[in-house]
């Protein structure tokens, strides 16, 4: 077996644990209500955690996305109240607004052999700070085809609600998994992780995959900013602030290697949803304070981590011994 | 003497250039007086209000020398600072306090340092999962509340003065001259760079790497300690979930803004502390300029940009190339002359 799955393996077992745990104590976790919510809940941060993983596997890092979705609400609400353009318009604009950024932030990384930590702080710093010169208050979207999304759901059997926003986080996730997996671009992007100067002796069209990378993380922040203002229903420059680094966290506990290379789509939906899992549960509890979530995530960062290098470590002892 | 103020001059000159740009808004920006027996302005202002990012950029400086990044020192404000006023409310004293704090800060940085030296992790996952968890051990300390305290003698350390000049002021530029005297004076900032250069080179040349990346660790946990400190002192009160909050990414530019590289080796602490003064410097003066605050993260964003293109290894290769296409040129034109 490829040594390379385990922390995949690892990653479904503990949140397949988790949940078994969670219902052994809670057995109303186990219905679709709460699995419907856990997903309508995290859709944002699953759609952002596709992009982010990208990244990740090509062994950069993006800092942006957090304001990148605070922009989008914004940018949504704004045009909404001011303009008498119809959201599909809008979200398409926002689109081609939010990927073009990523492309730049790609292109500069790439042009100024700079690390991509210091480039993506300064689109953060300009995504946020245009946020802000758009309006400083918290913007409410009124408009009639908010609602009509806001209501678009299929009742699972035992009345749990699967949204749109969650069946979009989901679609996100497949086409992360083919585009990561099973396109060409998605080998570019494995091999760059593995190492930029290998990747360009293999004929990886190096500047090309990094603007592309980007590019897709912009779009994806974008579609997230969208989803996020429909489940919120306003825009606040304000808003998801830190989002980039919980989504750096699902993507870790989802078996990526940080350092880029290897790792698998699908286990960042796994990641976000253990993440969500333990919210759920101090909801249900009701003792536990929240700031245990971040304690506790912190834990699990760190065990993925130490996992993945015990792993790393031993595939290099067997490469040796061979 | 010459050389490093060689070193600072970009800095110097932003600085000036900042002053000047402020002071066409709003021309009483130079002018200090006596107030009470302090010295009031807006430029005390900015040197106090500098004080906790300029803290957190000596120690940022050296961690960044070695190839590192701390991404935690905010979350260990908000704990140093937690755990201060909590020994301040149990009624255990200013001393107690204070040491209790620095070592908090301490353990932090030894905690950091290991996951990077010991077990190898990048620097950026590591301290990222103390940055994640650390908000969380501040609110166990302060059990969700917002501490505070009225200890007249703690707060001195955040709002009171000296001989004049804010307390602030002086611990950060004790602190910046301390650690600078510290590492030019003896041979521990050349050890630093040659990690931050290459750490198995250096390993191999007989520098203990991994002790130095420890201690560097430990210095930053310090340095964060020392600013949350200061932090809690000004409010009187410790706030888990604001305290600190993205101070280190704030540090993180000063240092940059400092011309340190983000790659490792030479560093120069006077540059990253005046590059705290920078961002303070723009942060002031767009309120004093009457501009709204909101320009504030557009501003930075540039300001960056700007630095990271003149920093570039690509755009200098560039740039070097077009200089002696120039020159050739020119050779060429004198010789048909």
């Amino acid at each position: 077996m490829n040594p390379r799955t385990f922390p995949l393996l690892a990653t479904i077992a503990i949140f397949l644990v988790a949940y078994a745990v969670c219902s052994a104590q809670y057995p109303t976790i186990l219905s679709t209500r709460v699995a419907g919510n856990l997903l309508t809940d995290n859709a944002y941060l699953g759609i952002t955690a596709v992009g982010m993983t990208l990244v990740i596997l090509s062994g950069g890092i993006d800092l942006s996305v957090g304001s990148v979705i605070a922009f989008s609400g914004v940018f949504i609400s704004v045009l909404l109240r001011d303009t008498g353009l119809h959201p599909l318009v809008v979200f398409a604009l926002l689109l081609v607004v939010t990927t073009a950024f990523g492309a730049a932030m790609g292109g500069l990384i790439d042009w100024l052999a700079m690390p991509p930590f210091i480039v993506t702080l300064a689109g953060m710093f300009l995504a946020r700070g245009v946020a802000y010169m758009l309006t400083i208050d918290s913007v409410p979207i009124t408009h009639d085809f908010y609602g009509f999304l806001q209501d678009a759901y299929y009742v699972m059997p035992g009345k749990g609600r699967l949204t749109f926003i969650g069946v979009l986080m989901l679609l996100s996730v497949l086409g992360g998994m083919i585009l990561a997996h099973r396109t060409r671009f998605g080998a570019s992007v494995f091999a760059l992780g593995g190492g930029a100067a290998t990747a360009r002796l293999m004929g990886v069209r190096v500047r090309r995959t990094t603007v592309l990378i980007y590019a897709f993380s912009g779009f994806m922040s974008g579609l997230a900013g969208i989803v996020f203002s429909i489940y919120t229903g306003s825009g606040y420059p304000l808003a998801a602030v830190g989002t980039e680094l919980t989504a750096i966290a699902a993507v870790v506990i989802g078996g990526t290697l940080l350092a880029g290379g290897a790792g698998y789509m699908f286990g960042t939906l796994i990641g976000v949803l253990t993440m969500g899992l333990i919210q759920t549960y101090i909801v249900f509890d009701g003792t536990l304070s929240s700031w245990w979530t971040k304690i506790v995530i912190g834990i699990l960062l760190l065990a993925f981590i130490l996992l993945q290098k015990g792993l790393v470590q031993l595939s290099n002892r067997r490469q040796g011994a061979a | 003497m010459i050389r490093s103020l060689r070193r600072v001059t970009p800095q110097l000159v932003t600085l000036m250039v900042l002053a000047a740009l402020v002071s066409w808004f709003f021309p009483t920006f130079l002018q200090i007086e006596m107030s009470d027996g302090r010295l009031v302005g807006p430029v005390i202002d900015i040197l106090k209000r500098g004080a906790p990012v300029a803290i957190l950029a000596v120690g940022m400086t050296l961690v960044v020398a070695t190839g590192g990044i701390d991404l935690s020192v905010g979350t260990v404000m908000a704990i140093t600072g937690a755990v201060a006023a909590s020994a301040l409310v149990s009624g255990w004293g200013v001393p107690m306090a204070l040491l209790l704090a620095c070592g908090a800060g301490v353990i932090a940085g030894l905690w950091n340092g290991c996951l990077v030296a010991v077990l190898g992790i990048q620097p950026i996952v590591a301290t990222l999962i103390l940055m994640t968890a650390g908000r969380g051990i501040a609110q166990l300390i302060t059990e969700g509340r917002i501490l505070t305290f009225t200890d007249t003698g703690f707060s001195w350390l955040g709002s009171g003065s000296l001989l004049g000049i804010p307390v602030p002021t002086l611990l950060w530029l004790l602190t910046a001259v301390l650690v600078a005297a510290l590492m030019r004076r003896t041979a521990l900032g050349l050890l630093i760079e040659a990690v931050g250069i290459n750490q198995r080179a250096s390993a191999l040349a007989g520098v203990n790497a991994r002790g130095l990346i420890v201690v560097v660790y430990m210095a930053s946990g310090l340095c964060a300690a020392l600013a949350g400190i200061i932090a809690t002192a000004d409010i009187r009160g410790a706030d888990a979930n604001n305290a600190g909050l993205w101070l280190e990414l704030d540090a993180i530019l000063a240092v940059v803004i400092g011309g340190n590289s983000l790659l490792g080796g030479r560093f120069s602490i006077a540059a990253a502390v005046l590059g705290a003064m920078i961002i303070q410097t723009i942060n002031t003066g767009i309120l004093l300029a009457g501009f709204p605050s909101e320009y504030n993260l557009v501003i930075k964003a540039v300001l960056v940009l700007a630095i990271l293109m003149i920093q570039s290894p690509h755009l200098a290769n560039e740039w070097a190339l077009i200089r002696m296409q120039a020159a050739r040129r020119r050779a060429a034109r004198e010789q048909e002359g």
